[in-house]
């Protein structure tokens, strides 16, 4: 029982990372209605900056920070230029550009950056804790600390900000948001910035708290468990985000733990699971089936 | 001089033009009618006023030109377009759905105005914290013309508000826009399918014909006009 909830604990630490990397997915799919498969690769980017800072000796917080603000402006950027001028585009054409986005933004990374792997120095005192039998590392708490506040901040500004009610209102409805007066160009380029500084944070956690290499194919299996969090979730929903990334990261430890054949592809078990939800809610765990009165 | 002043103004979608080189102009407190058939160009021609597709010719509001403006800029100049269907913002609460038709104004008074049409429209105020795609048609109505206002601007374009509502709903509507415009001021620009109570609201009207205005003149000569009579009134 407590092997079983250790492992539970563990992949509540992993699932924060692929819920917050399934939040940045998640907002720019409510706001432009677009799969971003290159969130991952500006994850990656996004870690390599915090390497780099923490490298030039700022410490890992402090440099995740800016990672955070700069990967911000270049999300923004993003939108504006390469997403903007092919907005009314057909959904084939923006996954195609997501994918090119995703070539593009994982070989300018390796080109700056190098590809020997990296390591980023550890943040904070290596504890574990056991109540009761059940390992916790600090690992795990720091992930969902981190996962708990970004969550509390990100509800703070959609729901208390004039900001956050015009993001919710393009979300919903483009056309009558822009007819109000609500710049919409604006609020996505917020959006995509906004997205790309969760990001920021999700990969740059992901390298700094359990401390694998960070290489060029780092965010790969973690936009995976991403996009399977969002889709479990329901496409549309940040909580569905959230609630989808832990019991991705759950199932995903239980399998490794447990299935020792199925720990090679481990990432078919998400997958499993997601086929048989979607089976029975098509549009996910929280996803709205909207109603309309008309 | 005239708040809005529409002159030989053509356009449509792509490369089929849909609006003929149309001119018309409205005064400061004036609610104007535009009529015609199905794809005449009403809509159309609202969305060419509101910066929503390609025009060439000359749009002044308020002393400033406009056409080519995006529709962000328009509504911030001050015109608030309420579009067929109503676009009612459906995952916002109707609360919500008010305060992003306030999102341009810098001012504090946003909360009083709110109160102001929870006055007005009794059914909003119950249903203030619900999502405003739970609305009836009516109600949706209501919400998109006070959440347009809720922007004050200074001329309001009306598509087809009548457009899925019951008879005595549409009554209900006119009577409350008539009040609009007749107690507060409020310019209003109206293409409307139902003649009769248009007409009723309006000061003057004009008929467009596939893209062409063949007909204008103060509210009353268009209701005693023939060929309206005849197109528009069943009579």
């Amino acid at each position: 029982m407590s092997l079983f909830l250790t492992q539970v604990m563990n992949g509540i630490g992993n699932g924060a990372v692929y819920a917050s990397l399934a939040l940045a997915l998640v907002l720019i799919f409510k706001t432009t209605g677009i799969l971003n498969f290159a969130q991952g690769e500006m994850a990656l980017y996004s870690t390599y900056l915090t390497w780099y800072f923490a490298d030039r000796g700022l410490s890992v917080w402090v440099a995740i920070v800016v990672s955070m603000a700069i990967s911000f402006v270049l999300g923004a950027g993003i939108e504006r230029v390469v997403i903007r001028p092919v907005e009314q585009a057909s959904p084939l054409v923006l996954v195609i550009v997501t994918i090119g986005l995703f070539l593009a933004i994982n070989s300018i990374a390796q080109v700056q950056f190098g590809s020997e792997a990296k390591h980023l120095p550890r943040a904070y005192p290596d504890n574990t804790w056991h109540p009761g039998n059940v390992l916790i590392s600090a690992d795990t708490l720091v992930l969902v600390g981190v996962l708990a506040l970004e969550c509390g901040l990100l509800y703070l500004l959609l729901q208390r900000t004039k900001l956050g009610l015009a993001v919710r209102s393009v979300a919903s409805n483009t056309e009558s948001s822009r007819l109000l007066g609500v710049p919409v160009g604006r609020i996505l380029m917020f959006g995509w910035g906004l997205s790309a500084a969760l990001g920021a944070l999700a990969g740059s956690l992901a390298v700094a708290a359990s401390q694998p290499a960070l290489t060029a194919a780092s965010m790969q299996s973690i936009l995976f468990f991403a996009f399977a969090a969002a889709a479990l979730g329901g496409f549309d929903s940040t909580v569905g985000a959230v609630v989808g990334g832990l019991i991705v990261g759950v199932v995903q430890s239980l399998t490794t733990q447990y299935f020792k054949s199925l720990s090679d592809i481990v990432l078919v078990v998400p997958f499993a699971l997601i086929l048989v939800v979607l089976m029975f809610r098509p549009s996910g765990l929280f996803g709205t089936t909207r109603v309309e009165r008309v | 001089m005239a708040l809005l002043d529409v002159v030989d103004v053509s356009g449509g979608y792509g490369a089929g033009l849909i609006l003929h080189g149309i001119s018309f102009t409205v005064r400061q407190g004036e609610a104007v009618v535009i009529l015609g058939a199905n794809g005449a160009g009403k809509t159309t021609t609202l969305r060419a006023v509101s910066g929503m597709i390609d025009a060439r010719g000359e749009i002044v509001f308020d002393g400033r030109r406009i056409l080519g403006r995006r529709p962000e800029q328009v509504a911030a100049a001050g015109i608030a377009h309420v579009p067929q269907g109503r676009g009612t913002i459906l995952d916002l609460t109707v609360e919500d759905n008010l305060r992003v038709g306030a999102y341009p104004r810098r001012d504090r008074d946003v909360d009083a105005d709110l109160a102001d049409w929870y006055e007005i429209f009794p059914r909003l105020g119950q249903r203030r914290e619900l999502p405003a795609g739970g609305l009836s048609g009516g109600e949706q109505q209501m919400l998109a013309i006070a959440r347009a206002l809720m922007g004050r601007p200074k001329l309001v374009l009306l598509d087809e508000p009548s457009l899925g509502l019951a008879p005595i709903v549409t009554e209900d509507l006119f009577r409350t826009l008539g009040t609009l415009n007749a107690e507060r001021g409020v310019s209003m620009l109206i293409v409307e399918q139902n003649v009769g109570l248009a007409l009723d609201l309006a000061d003057r009207g004009y008929v467009l014909e596939t893209g062409r205005i063949v007909v204008e003149g103060s509210a009353d000569d268009l209701a005693q006009n023939e060929d309206v009579q005849r197109a528009y009134l069943g009579v």
